[in-house]
């Protein structure tokens, strides 16, 4: 039987084998455990969660079996490029069949087609390939990190990654089925579903516009490799810029649309507050007189080393290493504060991987006086957007772009 | 019986692609099994405990409405009052 300290080990396993030192936070003691998750989690997820390993993937953050939600320790976040096996797994429903990729077949069609078309993994390939790299970000990430906590997944960082998608463009197989000017979005289900026949499918429309975007692809490759089941094997649409929600998994058809797509998912679910958000990609045709489909992905950042309430040496030089991302505009810069935001110095930019991927960034500082350093990052994208102090409300706690701040105890 | 029915869909699920899930345990208290059996049939229990204890009487129920009403729960009103009244007592704020 798998038992939490058991898991633990495991933790401080894949810690060293990611090549850091073990924090304390992750060393193999039970008492510790909550600690690898942020206090600001509700009491009940530190209590609940544990690190475990779906088949085919290293032990990521529990939060739920079933259906699967996982997320990923922000130790992963120290590269830029999200590891296939590391990267964080969500769906709603917990009808999750496996995909057969030799039978497995793509139907586009719908009242906004003129005809219609079916593909194979194997014709799929055949289109002409394009590749993006691209940060995949649940819409509810860090809402456990939320005062006062909503109800939901209680995500703290790891609802992300970044990877390298590679597959053929929306656009492409679009016109395939003959795409009309009376369309006004294109709605994806996947081959996953309810358990329950009574309960909505999941499926989700995004507007011809985006459809049509260079960018957006039916991803059948993640970072050179076959997308792992867990992510939407054999093939998931990719939206660049915009939350994970649309990025609909094993999907399986494509419909084109002449009216607004009316389903739970996106009527009910991942919905934002009209005006409340500063967004620059207007979902139209789904907007209310209320409220609006959540869109693109808000500025970003995250410290991912050290970790919170590390030990650092006074007179020695201290690295602040971290990533920042936003929803396609690109990252113009990050600034570091090492008390508390009073002041803030520009940060080192690491290599740029496009507009949509994690950008590395980099802080050295030397520690001069004993006792708590209250440490921050703050990111701006090239649109000027930069990130809040505290979170901006809204009832499913969605856009938690939160300033991440940490504390180091300089010895 | 549509709650064989449940179960049955559930047990659908082929198993090689399901997590290895663990069994979560609930606080021992009246109402267990009524929530085991109607919140267990289509998701697991860890939902319940990760959304503690910050929900109130009135979040609870809502939550509950929203699994019936929008998921399309089969769950009779006298079972769903068991369910709120174990959930606020158990998991409430």
């Amino acid at each position: 039987m798998i038992t939490r300290r058991g898991l633990l080990e495991g933790a401080a396993k894949i810690a060293l084998a990611a090549g850091s030192a073990a924090p304390a936070a992750i060393s193999a003691k039970a008492k510790e455990l909550p600690d690898f998750l942020s206090p600001l989690l509700p009491s009940g997820t530190r209590e609940e969660a544990v690190l475990d390993a779906l088949p085919g993937k290293k032990p990521l953050i529990k939060l739920t079996y079933r259906p699967p939600n996982y997320e990923t320790p922000v130790f992963y976040f120290r590269s830029a490029i999200t590891p296939n096996d590391a990267f964080f797994v969500r769906y709603h429903l917990a009808g999750i069949e496996a995909v057969d990729a030799k039978t497995w077949t793509l139907n586009i069609g719908g009242e906004g087609a003129s005809g219609r078309a079916q593909l194979g993994l194997a014709d799929l390939k055949k289109l002409p390939a394009f590749e993006v790299t691209a940060v995949c970000q649940c819409a509810g990430n860090r809402r456990g990190l939320l005062h006062p906590h909503v109800a939901g997944v209680q995500w703290s960082y790891g609802a992300m990654g970044c990877a390298r998608w590679k597959g053929a463009r929306l656009k492409d197989v679009l016109e395939l089925a003959g795409l009309r000017k009376e369309a006004v979005e294109i709605v994806f289900e996947g081959a996953d579903g309810p358990v329950l026949a009574q309960t909505p499918d999941f499926a989700k429309s995004i507007p011809v516009s985006k459809a049509l975007d260079e960018t957006t692809l039916i991803a059948y490759e993640m970072n050179g490799e076959p997308l792992p089941h867990w992510n939407g094997f054999p093939a998931r649409i990719v939206v660049p810029g915009w939350t994970a929600t649309y990025w609909v998994k094993h999907v399986s058809q494509i419909t084109a649309v002449t009216k607004p797509f009316d389903g739970y998912w996106m009527k009910n679910a991942y919905r934002i507050p009209a005006g409340r958000f500063p967004v620059a990609d207007q979902f139209l045709s789904q907007e209310s007189a209320s409220n609006a489909p959540i869109t693109e992905i808000v500025v970003n950042s995250l410290i991912t080393s050290p970790f919170d309430g590390t030990r650092v040496h006074r007179h020695r030089k201290t690295a602040i290493d971290g990533i920042a991302w936003d929803g396609g505009s690109g990252i113009r810069a990050v600034e570091i504060s090492i008390d508390g935001g009073k002041s803030w110095k520009e940060a080192k930019l690491g290599d740029d991987l496009g507009r949509f991927a994690f950008r590395p960034f980099s802080f050295d500082f030397v520690p001069r006086k004993h006792g708590r350093l209250v440490v921050a990052a703050r990111a701006t994208n090239r649109s000027g957007q930069t990130q809040t102090q505290e979170a901006i409300e809204n009832p499913a706690g969605y856009n938690n772009n939160v300033i991440h701040t940490i504390t180091l105890d300089a010895v | 019986m549509r709650w064989t029915g449940i179960v049955a869909a559930a047990a659908l699920i082929p198993a090689a692609v399901c997590a290895d899930e663990m069994p979560v345990r609930l606080k021992e208290a009246p109402g267990i099994s009524i929530v085991e059996g109607r919140c267990g049939a289509c998701h697991s229990l860890d939902y319940i405990v990760m959304n503690s204890r910050f929900l109130d009487g009135g979040n609870w129920e809502a939550e509950v409405t929203k699994m019936i009403k929008a998921y399309g729960a089969p769950i009779e009103t006298e079972d769903a009052k068991a369910i709120v009244d174990y959930l606020k007592k158990n998991y409430g704020e």
